[in-house]
């Protein structure tokens, strides 16, 4: 099984399978064409610590500290918990913030723009056509010399900081603690953060998909960078399957609704759902991956990809407290202004870290 | 015996250790070169990439990484 999985068929048989169980979770309670996002999930996470206040948006979602665990575990089992970091950890969390405001903009990260797609929300189709371009515009970079220098061995406890943080957050899901007087941790009452597949079948899917990944080196921007660079689709094939698999559960299920009116936490304004995965693909790319990857990572000891979660975290709260997350209405007053600026800091950075180390 | 090259990819992010791989690579019809990687995707990567170029590929573990040999 192993073999297979590691092996170039790894990264498609480990998207279809990641495709079925996205399903299952949206079938399960999950919000439509939410089986799984790695933006939408680490914003309600956000919302549950209490980092924003938006009440739709707040619950502990247990795939991610699952995605973390799970990649934990399956590095140390098969020899491959490597702690690392040093990479330009400032710049990294800068990018996981840009990245996260740039996804909640469109309303999905990489994943959830291919099950928007999968569903039927044609939205999506701008928002996965500015993740290519946003991609692209990272391969410039890279082509340019754009590196954000090596990171260095770390001591093996340092690998232990984000799955010790998955561990806290699973507690405050399951115990679900309150901090003070009117304080956190909040679970929404109505709205998407209300709608969630039953906690444990949600942290086994978390915990499976973290295993998966973290064998098959499964990335969605991964995917279209090695292709578009090398021509590799070994990669490309995963996020196929993943769509694949994903609409045809769907159609199986009824759930394929083809449109773009009326489509699950999305709204319909083309060019900022194109120019948020602009900023979210740049910003993936500069960093080495998409988010679950970035998740997968941290799993595996890397604390630039760990800086890089965090940063997401904070994306998050910023998107939400200041106005600039979109929502099912269309993008937020400050949408605009964040997707500028984010696209100047990733020019900013992309430009500043050439060939260094 | 021709000189070994070594490319130092020990700690960079994807794909910067087989982009420098490659450029190493470009210009060269035999040898032997040497890539230096710290994680297990980085020498799978640059295994499969070297592969699909007609490379013979071997690896040894070193200390904190791995040391991806090539030769033609």
């Amino acid at each position: 099984m192993d073999k297979i999985l590691t092996s170039k068929h790894g990264p498609w048989l480990a998207g279809g399978f990641i495709g079925l169980i996205a399903v299952a979770l949206a079938n399960l309670g999950n919000p439509g064409n939410m089986g799984f996002c790695v933006a939408c999930f680490t914003r309600d996470i956000a919302g549950a610590l209490g980092f924003h206040r938006a009440g739709v948006v707040q619950y502990i979602r247990p795939e991610i500290p699952g995605f973390i665990l799970g990649s934990f575990l399956s590095s140390l089992i098969f020899r491959e918990y490597s702690p690392r970091g040093g990479s330009s950890p400032a710049v990294r969390f800068g990018l996981g913030l840009f990245a996260m405001l740039g996804a909640l903009v469109f309303l999905g990260c990489p994943w959830r723009a291919y099950l928007r797609v999968a569903g039927g929300d044609w939205n999506a189709l701008y928002g996965v056509g500015g993740l290519i371009v946003g991609v692209f515009i990272g391969i410039l970079f890279l082509w340019n010399g754009f590196s954000l220098g090596a990171a260095e061995k770390n001591p093996k406890g340092a690998g232990l900081i984000m799955p010790l943080i998955a561990i806290a957050l699973l507690a405050f899901l399951f115990l679900a603690p309150t901090f003070g007087e009117n304080g956190p941790i909040f679970f929404s009452t109505s709205g998407p953060g209300s709608q969630h597949a039953p906690a444990l079948i949600a942290l086994a899917a978390g915990l499976i998909v973290g295993w998966l990944a973290q064998r098959s080196r499964f990335c969605t921007v991964g995917a279209i960078r090695d292709f578009l660079m090398m021509g590799d689709g070994h990669l490309l094939k995963g996020i196929i399957a993943f769509t694949l698999v994903a609409f045809a559960g769907n159609y199986a299920l009824g759930k394929f609704n083809p449109g773009f009116e009326g489509q699950p936490v999305a709204h319909t304004n083309e060019l900022w759902n194109f120019l948020g995965m602009v900023l979210s693909g740049l910003a993936f790319t500069l960093a080495g991956g998409c988010p679950g990857r970035q998740l997968i990572m941290a799993g595996e000891g890397d604390s630039d990809a760990g800086i890089f979660v965090i940063g997401m975290l904070a994306g998050a709260a910023v998107a939400h407290n200041f106005a600039a997350a979109s929502s099912g209405a269309g993008i937020g007053p400050m949408g605009i202004h964040v997707t500028v600026i984010g696209l100047i800091f990733c020019a900013f950075v992309g430009i500043c870290f050439r060939d260094r180390g | 015996m021709s000189d070994v090259i070594t490319v130092n990819a020990s700690g960079l992010s994807c794909p910067q250790p087989v982009m420098m791989t490659k450029k190493a690579l470009a210009d060269l019809t035999s040898g032997r070169v040497e890539v230096l990687v710290d994680t297990a995707t980085s020498r799978n990567n640059v295994l499969r990439f070297a592969q699909n170029k007609g490379w013979r590929v071997s690896t040894e573990e070193r200390d904190g990484g791995y040391k991806v040999i090539l030769e033609k």
